[in-house]
């Protein structure tokens, strides 16, 4: 019905068009609240958040998710034991009341006023006090607060919270994804598009470039820009944009070879359209469906990508990270750590449940066949 | 089971009879297994692919853990690691320790029927000290006199100090006493070649159905990436005492794999475990953990040139700051051990490494020291001393980078973190890039102390990362190296090592940990320091 | 059309050419090298390996001795893998890696061609909801988690498949790798399929058809298809290449002796020969394919003809 009557008003241009029947599909437009809300998660995410993303907390390497602070009571003695060890006292009491803790401690040696420093120290334990010692300093009793921490995704193996990272990862990644996607679809449509519709001797040479690039070792080509250029955030999108283009181009100039001989092209060329005004005003309008889809293809390839690009030393370097490197570390940790693997992944997955119908939508939006 | 296998062994036969006893010998082979009970076949996962299997060439452990299964040199060592007599029954050394004559044993012989004689090990030292044998380990045998110039071409290989004075007799004369020579023989560099194979086949030698090899196995099935078949040599001199018939080695890249294969008993045993994964086997596998301390030493280098990391204070304060106990509980976790000094304790010819003065003090104590000697320097919350940590792309040494940061942040150090790949890593710091710190590590060729010591020595381009540069400490190395006596030599290294430690050109973090998983139902496999496990000794249940 | 293959063939060799020596001064200006591994060698031992090597020579002359080399068919030694040639390492994995790779592909079409019909067929419904879901799923988990998974699984917890390894080569080790390899091509064809189909269902041809009352199934394979798979096909060129050519992932999990691994590990060990090898195979592998592709092309749609 809203197409009937935008067609009807015929004056409408492509684009206004094209959001009038997008905002009428509700997976779609589901998808896009999700997607800004993951957005605005990555963005003000890691503000809100109590623990920054590179804050190490030494006593709690890998702890599960939890939607109890740490320490748990279990935790507490062991973190006392492994953090009194080394100066020699044993632990005889702990007593923990609510934020409080009591700790009674004793020594074959006399108990150095040090202990206090050495508990102060300690993420975990703050307003240290030494409430009564015996008189052969052998004995000691020590009052403090505890300070809890809530790691609802868990830590990693340096004791990071996995949300934080996760919110700060998706900063890195949402951006290389869309943009670098972006970058390729503009150079891959244009390319391909220009490629097909022109041919013969131009399309043979501009194609047989994309193969050399396809075959070149891009390994290679990742080091030398890192040697050359020095780590640069900015290369992330030189090294991915450089690779991820091929594909497009391939898939528009496919579809351009089969539309440049039907009917409305032409005609258009008969009532001699300039060529760069069919091209862009026919011809890629025309390949929108296919690129729309590989466009959310694209994203999670991208994704992934940078990952393989932080293991050469481009892309994002430690403490710093992204999905891709997230994964990639949960990977290693399947057996033991699995939730260092889920968070990503999820997050990484709903981003693309969200951009498939978003693409599906603007597809059947964009359709010219229905105008 | 090939037809080309029986070839090889059937015996020599009148050309009517060939086809018949070929028949009756493949019949005999099927029937074999049947006959005298399942044959014992081991699973074996080792690290990765063999780059060679040329003893001359090779230059890694897992090729040596094959190596020396295929050969056995003229010492050899056993479950434990220990140094046993090999192809040599017993030596002699003479006084001034330069000449060791070895008395072969006369059983020892090649796979196919040949006597292993003294000419055959001084055509392999010469084999592997000639330049265009392109040898990475040609080094390990420079105590031989001669060797070094006849590997720079200087001289002919026939110069070599290595005689045979009869079949059975053979002498070898050292530049310098080498307290350690018996132990640089256990390299898998000291592993004879059949002289007729490499000479009629040149590199191809290492083929299966080729290679003439005199160790407890022969090799009978290669195929790259998938596994290599070795088969039970009968003319092993200790062949009755081997009791496992065939030996699958696969190269296991992907450690996480090789830990599923050994849980499922497709494997019996693997020589690594991911690091990851360690904690999560001991508590759910417990029976298949093995770990036994090594002869390694992890390590930051230092960069002496570049400022202000040429300051001692520096270094000794950041080196201070590294609360190694927690490293190696928390973060790796395999049991590691905090490494004070940089030679490794239970070394040979050695006591207790030089340890570091702080090494007993409480973190505490060390932190407040440090930043003592940091202010000394002019750092501190205003000035921040920032250091850029090196190291190449792995998920061990990121995790270990990343916890030293934070320790480092208890004096303000600002730390930046820069991965490459292992190429452009090793390639940066042997060409002598500049740098604040990196990683490295190293894992001795031999049990001797002087195989760390000499990595600092400022001769040493190319192990030297951090330009190292102490006149007294080369002289110490270089009077260790003229004296005999064990005991006042080690006196000496001792001295250069407390040198190091002093000066930190290295600054050490841990001794490695052996990882091994081993099946219940392999017996024999015994931990050990050198990391050393001869299938010869071992048994399936 | 012979004319028009018979160009491209021909012109894929200074497309190769080019290829090899752009690949071999990238590599060459790239730091490290074979023998600068993590164990450190004495000067003397890597003056002796770059003499035997060859590599002591002027980087020209290197060069050229390459190229005169491969016009007589001579790949040269591996520098990493010393007992092999590089003509052996990849005549001993690639036929592995081709079968792998040829296996995944037919699966994955198959299924992936389907399932995104019944997808378009079922627009917005919950049978495309479902595809589409285990799709973007297949895409979203990276082969090196997938992979793990599936071998803890089948191999371990059901105990019906070996976890990984080479075996004696049957099938039993081939199943979770080829699985591994072909779930994402399936889960992309499956989507590029579904729009490409949606788009033909709507076209006028296919409406013509339906009225005159054509049965459903001859309408969707006869002719949407034809149109439908356009871009399946376009994609198809380069993925089929990479495809064949083996992945490093699924061949270290699974201990597949294929080349995919010979790609990075070649590069990241600088093994120079390995890694011109690989290049040298791989341009030829996408130059062929993408010249199918473009046969295809005209074979599918008769409007698509190649001119000057």
């Amino acid at each position: 019905m809203t197409t009937d009557a935008a067609a009807r008003r015929g004056s409408r241009n492509l684009w206004g068009d094209a959001w009038l029947r997008l905002s009428s599909n509700r997976a779609a437009i589901t998808s896009m609240i999700v997607l800004a809300a993951m957005v605005l998660f990555s963005i003000f995410g890691p503000w809100l958040s109590p623990h920054a993303f590179n804050t190490v907390y030494r006593s709690y390497i890998k702890v599960p998710p939890s939607l109890t602070a740490y320490p748990q009571p279990q935790d507490i003695q062991e973190i006392m034991t492994r953090t009194l060890r080394r100066a020699r006292v044993d632990i005889q009491t702990i007593d923990v009341n609510g934020d409080r803790l009591s700790l009674g401690i004793a020594s074959e040696q006399e108990i150095s006023l040090r202990v206090r420093d050495i508990l102060e120290r300690v993420d975990d334990f703050s307003d240290v006090t030494i409430t009564s010692g015996s008189s052969d300093s052998r004995q000691m009793s020590l009052e403090m607060t505890i300070t809890r921490q809530l790691f609802l995704f868990g830590t990693d193996s340096n004791g990071r919270d996995i949300l934080t990272r996760v919110m700060i990862g998706g900063r890195v990644s949402l951006a290389v994804g869309i943009l670098a996607t972006l970058v390729a679809l503009l150079i891959g449509v244009s390319y391909g598009a220009i490629s097909g519709f022109i041919g013969g001797r131009v399309d043979h040479v501009m194609m047989r470039i994309v193969d050399m690039i396809y075959a070149l070792p891009f390994m290679f080509f990742v080091i030398l820009l890192v040697v050359f250029f020095g780590r640069d955030f900015f290369l992330i999108f030189i090294a991915i944009g450089a690779v991820e283009w091929l594909d497009m181009a391939r898939i528009v100039r496919g579809q351009t070879l089969v539309l440049k001989r039907r009917e409305f092209i032409e005609a258009a060329r008969a009532l001699g359209v300039s060529t760069s005004r069919i091209i862009s005003r026919h011809v890629v309008p025309n390949t929108l469906g296919p690129v729309i889809i590989y466009m959310t293809l694209m994203v999670p390839k991208v994704i992934l990508l940078e990952s393989f690009l932080s293991f050469i030393g481009l892309g994002v370097q430690e403490p710093m990270t992204s999905w891709g490197v997230l994964i990639s570390d949960g990977a290693d940790n399947i057996a033991g750590a699995i939730w260092m693997l889920v968070f990503p992944s999820v997050f990484l997955a709903i981003t693309l449940f969200c951009l498939n119908f978003i693409g599906d939508g603007l597809r059947d939006a964009l359709d010219p066949k229905d105008r | 089971m090939t037809q080309d296998h029986i070839a090889n062994r059937q015996p020599p036969t009148p050309q009517g009879l060939l086809h018949l006893a070929s028949l009756a010998f493949a019949v005999v082979l099927v029937l074999a297994p049947i006959l005298a009970g399942a044959q014992s076949v081991y699973h074996r996962g080792n690290t990765g692919e063999p780059e060679t299997l040329d003893q001359h060439i090779t230059s890694t452990t897992y090729e040596a853990h094959i190596l020396r299964e295929l050969y056995e040199g003229l010492v050899a060592q056993n479950a434990k690691g220990e140094v046993i007599p090999g192809v040599a029954q017993r030596w002699d050394i003479s006084d001034d320790g330069r000449v060791y004559t070895f008395y072969l044993r006369d059983d020892a012989m090649w796979s196919n029927g040949d006597r292993v004689t003294a000419g055959d090990f001084v055509f392999s030292l010469r084999r592997i000290l000639t330049p265009d044998t392109g040898a990475k380990y040609a080094n390990i045998l420079y105590p031989i006199e001669h060797a070094q110039a006849i590997n720079k071409g200087e001289q002919p290989p026939d110069t070599l100090a290595a005689r045979a004075i009869d079949e059975g007799t053979l002498e070898i004369t050292l530049r310098d006493a080498t307290p350690y020579f018996l132990e640089l023989l256990t390299h898998q560099t000291g592993l004879p070649v059949h002289p007729p194979t490499v000479q009629q086949h040149d590199k191809g030698f290492v083929r299966p159905g080729i290679m003439v090899s005199n160790g407890a196995y022969t090799l009978k099935e290669q195929i790259p990436q998938a596994h290599i078949l070795l088969e039970k040599n009968p003319n092993f001199h200790d062949a009755t005492n081997v009791s496992i018939d065939q030996v699958y080695f696969y190269p296991t890249e992907d450690r996480g794999a090789a830990l599923r294969r050994v849980i499922a008993g497709e494997l019996h045993s693997n020589n690594d475990i991911p690091d990851e994964e360690v904690a999560w086997v001991r508590e759910n596998h417990p029976e298949i953990l093995r770990t036994a301390t090594q002869l390694g030493t992890y390590y930051y280098a230092v960069d002496h040139t570049v400022p202000p990391f040429d300051d001692v204070r520096v270094r000794t304060a950041l080196s201070m700051m590294i609360d190694r106990e927690y490293l190696t509980e928390e973060i790796t976790g395999s049991g590691e051990v905090p490494a004070y000094g940089f030679v490794p304790p239970g070394i040979g010819n050695y006591g207790e490494p030089a340890y570091a003065s702080y090494r007993d003090e409480p973190m505490i104590d060390r932190i407040e020291k440090a930043g003592e000697l940091l202010r000394e320097a002019g750092f501190g919350p205003d000035n921040p001393l920032q250091v850029e940590i090196r190291y190449n792309t792995s998920e061990n040494h990121k995790k270990i980078a990343l916890a030293i940061a934070d320790m480092w942040a208890d004096n303000a150090v600002q730390t930046s973190l820069l991965n490459t790949d292992v190429a452009t890593h090793y390639g940066y710091l042997r060409d002598g890039g500049a740098f604040n710190v990196a990683r490295a590590g190293w894992i001795g060729d031999y049990n001797d102390p002087q195989n760390f010591l000499f990595l600092v020595q400022s001769d040493n381009q190319g192990f030297n990362y951090a330009k190292y540069n102490n006149p007294e400490y080369d002289r110490l190395m270089d009077e260790a190296a003229q004296t005999i006596d064990l005991e006042e030599r080690a006196k000496i290294l001792y001295k250069a090592e407390e040198l190091f430690i002093r000066d930190l050109p290295y600054i050490p973090i841990y001794y490695y940990v052996s990882k091994s998983l081993v099946a219940p139902s392999l017996k024999g496999w015994e931990d050990n320091p050198p990391n050393v496990h001869p299938t010869r000794f071992m048994s399936i249940e | 059309m012979w004319r028009y293959i018979g160009r491209r063939l021909l012109g894929a060799v200074p497309t190769v050419f080019i290829v090899i020596t752009v690949a071999f001064f990238m590599m060459r200006l790239a730091p490290g090298g074979p023998f600068l591994l993590d164990r450190p060698l004495p000067d003397q031992i890597m003056e002796n390996l770059m003499r035997v090597y060859q590599l002591d020579q002027p980087l020209w002359v290197q060069y050229t001795s390459y190229l005169k080399n491969i016009i007589r068919g001579d790949f040269g030694p591996s520098l990493i893998y010393r007992d092999f040639t590089v003509a052996e390492l990849i005549a001993g994995g690639l036929p592995v890696s081709i079968q792998f790779g040829v296996s995944a592909l037919l699966i994955a079409l198959g299924l992936g061609t389907l399932l995104g019909t019944l997808a378009a067929l079922y627009q917005n419904r919950g049978g495309d909801y479902l595809v589409m879901g285990v799709a973007t799923f297949g895409m979203t988990i990276p082969n090196f988690v997938v992979a793990p998974v599936l071998s803890f699984i089948f191999g371990i917890a059901l105990g019906w498949l070996p976890t990984s390894g080479w075996g004696d080569g049957t099938i039993s080790y081939k199943v979770l790798p080829i699985i591994c390899l072909m779930l994402p091509q399936m889960a992309i064809i499956t989507r590029l399929t579904r729009a490409g189909m949606i788009e033909v269902l709507r076209s006028e041809p296919i409406r013509t058809a339906h009225a005159k009352g054509l049965p459903t199934r001859v309408v969707l394979t006869r002719h949407a298809l034809r149109g439908a798979i356009l871009p399946v096909i376009s994609y198809l060129g380069p993925a089929a290449a990479a495809l064949l050519t083996g992945s490093v992932v699924i061949e270290t999990i699974f201990g597949v002796p294929g080349i995919g691994r010979y790609f990075v590990q070649g590069a990241l060990n600088r093994d120079y020969t390995l890694v011109m090898g690989t290049v040298l195979l791989i341009s030829v592998f996408i130059l062929l394919f993408n010249l199918l592709v473009d046969i295809i092309y005209s074979v599918l749609d008769p409007r698509v003809i190649y001119d000057d």
